[in-house]
């Protein structure tokens, strides 16, 4: 009953976020605001969770497959797989659902208990339209480039800790990125971004926008947004590595 | 003039406003006045529209502002500007920038023309050098008068205030008052004020509205209130024993 009321509230919420556009300009300048506060400023934890990823997941394989008949280039496959077939998607979008999901949930949850979106209402001005909307284009257009970066550095990551370590050297790890490489991995994973991100920034949207009450409400309308949304991201990877992939 | 036409309003099963019929003048700083909890801001909300009445009407110089779409609203959500209980000041935008706001939604004026305008407003508020400040580095005074410099930005006809002095000191809390009070003759606004400070009763209550556990008990000028023998309104005004000496 309770998932229920959410879930037609949520498609309501997502439908008035595309009526009555606000000017032009305005949501111009709204989107390249939230690029900026979304996206660029994640870059920084991006890069560092992929390269440690990356670097791990190299010498955890170098550790299983200790076996004298497996070629050591197989760690550069593996790296590379894992890469770009997870953790670049689903992992940085986890990831990203807890700094952005919460970081939205509780900016728009304190603009609605300190009676901002009122203002918004009062004029006219379509506040789901003006507040949601500019976080789901911008968090979208990002998102692909955060994922880009997550699969470039953690390959390197992977590289590095590989040569460091001795396990495998660098031609080895190198001819591994390139063996049966399936091109379609990185649109599969920028595909699986791209719904991640939407899923994000409405959900975390939705629940601050629905927030009742103060600041001890905001807080758990942020921890409802990371908890919600990344559920639903663990969802859409299987429902979506089914319809691609299978 | 604005009318509100027989409001009820509830929440779940709790019902707020019974039946509440009043006509705001124009011209005049109208006042609701009632205890806190008996149901001020929901009235001033449902007479905005934020709140939707179960029934009953508000009119807005006969616009029926009730039956009409969200879309036939915005022709006189343009005419209304509103002030909250807490400012709600856009806290991600300087004070120049919230004062700018309605004029970048909906004008079509040049930065220039905007900047003038949203500086003209803050100097009729008696705002200066605090244009690149944000909301969190001024006092709680000068976030209402940034408020009212934002509201009155559009030039409106109507002007709605919720608790404009609450949490002010009694001196700064008149200077707000006679402040709305001017701007209201100014530009001969409809303009509707929430208070339960006695101070602004007897300063700007030029009309009254009492409402008490969410029903209307009384109507009238402030030089009527001190004289009303309305028990209920009595216990309300002359609760402060300060006042019981006075009269
Ligand atoms: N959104 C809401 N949902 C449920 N109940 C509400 C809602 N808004 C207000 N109420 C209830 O309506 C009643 C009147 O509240 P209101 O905020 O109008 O009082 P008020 O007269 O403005 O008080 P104050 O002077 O403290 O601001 C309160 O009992 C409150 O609990
Ligand atoms: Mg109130």
């Amino acid at each position: 009953m309770n998932f229920l009321f959410h879930l037609g509230r949520y498609a309501l919420f997502v439908r008035d976020s595309f009526r009555r556009p606000i000017k032009h300009r305005v949501f111009v300048g709204q989107v390249l605001k939230e690029m900026d506060i979304l996206g660029l400023s994640s870059v920084g934890i991006v890069a560092i969770i992929s390269f440690f990823m990356g670097a791990v997941i190299t010498l955890q394989l170098a550790y299983n497959l200790e076996l004298p008949f497996i070629p050591s280039y197989t760690l550069g496959v593996g790296a590379r797989d894992t890469m770009l077939l997870e953790f670049s998607s689903t992992m940085v979008s986890l990831i990203l659902a807890g700094k952005v999901g919460s970081h939205i949930a509780s900016q728009i949850g304190t603009m609605r208990v300190t009676e901002q979106i009122d203002v918004l209402d009062v004029m006219g001005i379509n506040s789901v339209g003006f507040l949601v909307l500019p976080k789901i284009v911008g968090l979208m257009l990002m998102m692909p480039f955060l994922v880009i970066v997550s699969m470039g550095v953690g390959i390197f990551g992977g590289w590095l800790a590989g040569v460091m370590s001795g396990v495998v050297s660098s031609v080895d790890f190198i001819e591994g990125l390139q063996y049966a490489f399936v091109p379609f991995y990185i649109v599969y994973a920028l595909i699986k971004s791209l719904v991640f991100a939407f899923l994000i920034s409405s959900i975390a949207g939705y629940w601050g926008y629905y927030t009742k009450g103060g600041s001890l409400e905001v807080g758990q309308s942020s921890t409802k947004a990371v908890v919600v949304s990344s559920i639903q991201i663990l969802l859409f990877n299987l429902i979506l590595t089914q319809l691609m992939l299978a | 003039m604005i009318e509100a036409r027989n409001i009820v309003k509830s929440f779940e099963d709790k019902e707020v406003l019974k039946d509440v019929s009043a006509t705001f003048r124009t011209g005049y700083t109208n006042l609701i006045i009632g205890q806190s909890g008996s149901g001020k801001t929901v009235f001033l909300k449902t007479l905005v529209g934020l709140h939707e009445a179960d029934s009953g009407s508000v009119v807005y110089d006969d616009r029926n502002f009730t039956g009409m779409s969200k879309l036939e609203r915005i022709e006189i959500r343009k005419e209304i500007g509103m002030l909250f209980q807490g400012s709600a000041l856009f806290d991600s935008m300087t004070v120049e920038e919230n004062v700018r706001f309605p004029l970048d939604m909906f004008s079509d004026q040049s930065l220039e023309e905007k900047r003038e305008r949203a500086n003209f407003c803050l100097k009729r508020v008696n705002l200066d050098n605090v244009n690149h400040l944000f909301p969190s580095e001024i006092s709680g005074g000068m976030q209402k008068r940034v408020a009212i410099a934002r509201a009155i930005a559009l030039n409106p006809r109507y002007l709605f205030c919720d608790e404009p002095n609450s949490g002010l000191d009694p001196k700064t809390a008149i200077v707000i008052d006679e402040l709305i009070q001017e701007i209201t003759k100014e530009y001969n606004m409809t303009t509707i004020i929430n208070t339960h400070d006695m101070n602004s009763v007897l300063g700007i209550g030029e009309h009254i509205v009492f409402i008490y556990e969410g029903k209307k008990y009384w109507e009238g000028s402030s030089a009527e209130v001190l004289k009303s023998d309305n028990q209920v309104l009595n216990d309300f005004i002359f609760a402060s024993k300060f006042l019981k000496g006075v009269v």
